[in-house]
Order: C-alpha cells, then sequence, then structure tokens
C-alpha cells in the first residue's frame, strides 16, 4: 500500500498554487438585494452556482470587515474556478472583485444600480458563460496531502461523538499534520470547560495566552451579555441532551477529540482569517452552529470538511464538500443517506480507531478526486454568513 | 465475541457511557475502560439508552463528575452505582 505521504488525488492546481477539489463557477451577490440578479444567472448558465445569503447592507465596522473577509474568502478559495460578484451598487462590488482578483482568478463585477437587474443579469450571464465553458477544460492533476487544506467541525454530538467519531477526525490529524497538511478547527463556546485542556495543545505558551483570550472574549462580549437563566437548552442542545450529552463540559472534551493526541495547533484566527503561518493545525474563533462555522473555514480556504455527528446534523457547504461520519449505530441505520462513513464499530469493538481513521483517510481521498458527498448528493449548500451585531 | 455494553474513557472516571440498545432495568452490563483495557460490571438500575450515562459508582448529591478524567459538572440528586445519569441528576458548572 502506498505511504500516506506519497498518496495522490487529482486536484485543480489554481492560478496562485493553492490546490482544489471542486471547480465551481460562484455567482456571489455582494448583498441581500442582488441574490435574486445571481440566481437568474445561475439558471441562465450551466455549471454556475449562485451563493445567496442574507447581508451586506449598513453593516460597518468589525462586522462589515467580517462581511467583506467571508465573501472575499468564498471567492478566493481552490474550490472556486472564476467567480461573478454582483451587488447593488459598483463600490462595494468592486471591493469584493478586487480581493478576489489577488489570487490570480477570473473574477468579474456588475453593479445594478444604473443598469437595471434585466441588464446586470444580462452583461454577467455573458460573462459567467465564458467562466463556466473555460472552467469546464481545466485539467486536474496530481496532488498530494500536503496540498490538502481540511477543516472540522462536529454537530448534533452525543455521547458516541466523544467516544469514536470525534476520536477518528482526531487520529487522521494526527496521520496527516506530519505531512504538511493545513488544518482548522473552530468552535469557540463548545469547548467552554475544556479550555485550559485546549490551551495546553496550544504550540507554545504564546499561542495558548492568544486562545484562552479569544475564548475568553466570547463569554464575556456574546454569552455573558445575552444569556438569560442559562443555556443549558442550547449548550447542549436538545438534540445533544437526547443523545445522553448533559452538560456544555462533557460536550467540550467530547469536541477536543477531533484535534487527535499528539497534534498542536499553531496559531488562532479571526473569523474566515487565511491561515498565514504555514502548514500546520489551527483554531478559529467561530460559532458552533454547524452552517455558519464551515463557510466561515471555507472562506479562509479550507477545501474540505471532516463533519462527526452524532444524532444526525445533515449540514452541507456549497463550496467546500463535508464528509459526515457517525459512531451511532441508530444514526448509521436510520440516516443512512446523510452518512459517509459508519464507524460504530468503534463501540461495537470490531474496528480500531487506528482503522477507523485510515478508512476516514480514504474516503478523504476519494472525496478530493471527486466523490460527491452525502451532503453534495443531496443538495445541501448551507451558506451563512455570520454577524457580528445589528446593522447601523 | 460480542463488544462491551458501555465504555469508560479514563480509570478515575465516575461514569461511563453504554454503547448498545435496549438496556433495561436489572441488564447485568459488560464495561471496558478504554484507558487500560480493564473490564468491569454493572447492574442497570434503569433503562438506560444507547449513549446515556451509567453511574459507577454512588453518589449522595453535590459531587463532581468525572469523564475522559476530567471534571464535566456536578451531581444534583443522589445516584446509586448503575443509575442513569443525566440531565435528572446532573448539571454544569458553568452556566
Amino acid at each position: 500500500m502506498t505511504a500516506l505521504a506519497d498518496r495522490e488525488f487529482s486536484g485543480y492546481r489554481r492560478e496562485n498554487g493553492r490546490v482544489g477539489i471542486r471547480n465551481h463557477v460562484v455567482i456571489l451577490p455582494l448583498d441581500d438585494l442582488s441574490n435574486a440578479a445571481c440566481e437568474k444567472v445561475a439558471n441562465n448558465i450551466d455549471g454556475c452556482l449562485a451563493l445567496p445569503h442574507h447581508y451586506g447592507r449598513l453593516q460597518f465596522g468589525a462586522d462589515l470587515d467580517l462581511h467583506f473577509r467571508t465573501l472575499i474568502g468564498t471567492g478566493k478559495n481552490p474550490n472556486v474556478a472564476a467567480c461573478i460578484v454582483i451587488g447593488i451598487e459598483p463600490g462595494w462590488t468592486k471591493r469584493v472583485v478586487d480581493g478576489i482578483a489577488a489570487t490570480g482568478k477570473p473574477v468579474a463585477g456588475f453593479a445594478i444600480e444604473g443598469n437595471g437587474e434585466i441588464k446586470a443579469v444580462a452583461d454577467a450571464s455573458r460573462k459567467a458563460q465564458e467562466y463556466s465553458q473555460w472552467a469546464s477544460e481545466l485539467q486536474r492533476q496530481p496532488c498530494k496531502v500536503s496540498d490538502l487544506w481540511v477543516s472540522t467541525k462536529c454537530g448534533e454530538s452525543d455521547t458516541t461523538s466523544g467516544l469514536a467519531s470525534c476520536p477518528t477526525v482526531g487520529n487522521l490529524i494526527d496521520k496527516v499534520d506530519p505531512l504538511g497538511a493545513t488544518t482548522c478547527f473552530g468552535e469557540t463556546s463548545e469547548l467552554t470547560g475544556a479550555e485550559q485542556v485546549c490551551a495546553a495543545r496550544a504550540v507554545n505558551e504564546d499561542i495558548g495566552k492568544k486562545f484562552l483570550k479569544t475564548w475568553q472574549a466570547y463569554m464575556d462580549e456574546v454569552i455573558e451579555p445575552h444569556k438569560t437563566s442559562d443555556l443549558s437548552e442550547s449548550q447542549p442542545t436538545k438534540g445533544n441532551i437526547a443523545g445522553g450529552l448533559t452538560t456544555i463540559e462533557e460536550k467540550a472534551f467530547g469536541n477536543l477529540q477531533k484535534i487527535g493526541k499528539k497534534t498542536s495547533f499553531i496559531d488562532v484566527l479571526e473569523p474566515a482569517e487565511e491561515p498565514s503561518a504555514g502548514a500546520g493545525l489551527y483554531f478559529m474563533d467561530t460559532s458552533s452552529a454547524a452552517a455558519e462555522c464551515v463557510t466561515l473555514q471555507a472562506a479562509a480556504g479550507f477545501v474540505v470538511h471532516l463533519f462527526p455527528t452524532g444524532q444526525g446534523n445533515i449540514i452541507g457547504n456549497p463550496i467546500e464538500p463535508v464528509i459526515k461520519l457517525t459512531a451511532n449505530p441508530k444514526t448509521a441505520r436510520e440516516m443512512p443517506e446523510h452518512i459517509d462513513l459508519d464507524c460504530s464499530g468503534i463501540l461495537a469493538g470490531t474496528m480500531t480507531l487506528d482503522q477507523a481513521g485510515d478508512a476516514l483517510i480514504d474516503i478523504m481521498i476519494r472525496t478530493c478526486n471527486g466523490r460527491l458527498t452525502a451532503a453534495e448528493s443531496l443538495k445541501h449548500r448551507e451558506f451563512v454568513m455570520t454577524k457580528l451585531y445589528r446593522s447601523a | 465475541m460480542s463488544g462491551p455494553d458501555f465504555l469508560v474513557h479514563d480509570a478515575a472516571d465516575s461514569v461511563g457511557v453504554v454503547v448498545v440498545e435496549g438496556v433495561s432495568e436489572g441488564a447485568t452490563l459488560t464495561g471496558l475502560v478504554m484507558e487500560t483495557g480493564a473490564e468491569i460490571k454493572m447492574t442497570a438500575l434503569a433503562a438506560i439508552p444507547l449513549g446515556h450515562k451509567i453511574a459507577l459508582q454512588d453518589f449522595d448529591g453535590g459531587e463532581t463528575v468525572l469523564k475522559y478524567g476530567h471534571d464535566i459538572g456536578k451531581i444534583i440528586a443522589a445516584a446509586k452505582a448503575g443509575d442513569h445519569i443525566h440531565v435528572h441528576n446532573m448539571k454544569t458548572k458553568r452556566w
């Protein structure tokens, strides 16, 4: 068997050297008003994917910065071959176009004001056709595990997540980290109770302190001012509780199994921030809501996602394929159309953690080669922008 | 050989997790301590669903519950070894 370091998959090497595993032409709305135009363009031209969302008007400060970072990062993601941006007005539209253009990939912007939607859609459709036909001729090339950017987040967790499906992801992380893969975990609030143990997994004391500062800020700025009596019905969720998880601390220790036993995280990222410290494991400050978290990780440039679930979260993402695994035999049996890897054998004693990690690597490589994930085949395309506070 | 009925993460843990379906009151259960490979026997004092916790010791109330070798909350109602441990007798210390 080929050693993992030499194992190849077929990916799309982009203008900036990054490797994608999908070849989307994205039609990206700057704002909520431009969703309809983007959907019309995607309807006109085959091979195009519109990403409607709810925001982009009257945002300001850090919230506006995050909006731009998420949109630009989504366009920059190597799973995107080319991008068309449509906005209500040209100024902010150009800002997103210029951000994406830094990758060297084809990108063009169209504004609705001064043209009307019908003309904007016609102009954008002509460009989309050009991009779609161009992208259709791009060829996959041999790539290595070191070319991969892999993110992870778990959802509708139960105790089987902490026992087996999260440790399976951890086993994969421990195997790909020494090979130079770039990996990412997040879920700031869901590390509550395990925050000191997590901080100890930082590569050095400074990064550990940076993590704790980020975690504390989430507690002080998000949880404390807004919580009512307690969060016992949100963290853990009703689904978590049905699955046997009783407290946030219990959930947090299960969650943390995703980063394995050996790997240290080398930096702490802002939401949707692209890693800049080289290969290795990163922590990103994110919500623990699945679609928000994966959208931020995709916007940071991650191309394939590993998603352990206990009770059966069914999330997908439009540009970053989400691979779902479960160790809960009931979930694997009742919801098979959502599950890419059943690792319940770990609980039954018929599969070792090491075998499960290898099986996950296998399905990840197959997904990178083009295999549709369960979520992709079901057209799950949850694209959810994180909003930090109300608009002006 | 059949697999374990419940798993325990760490030798210090005061609860285990039922990993089979259909555990009823009075059932004799075999547990595996994942850290050490040790086998332990318990009698279930209640029906415990897959994924739910079983007490490995008696609790009077107020004790810290250990899982993964770490503090995952506190006991708020007395429970015997073999009881179902969940939101009715355990709570977070955080919020």
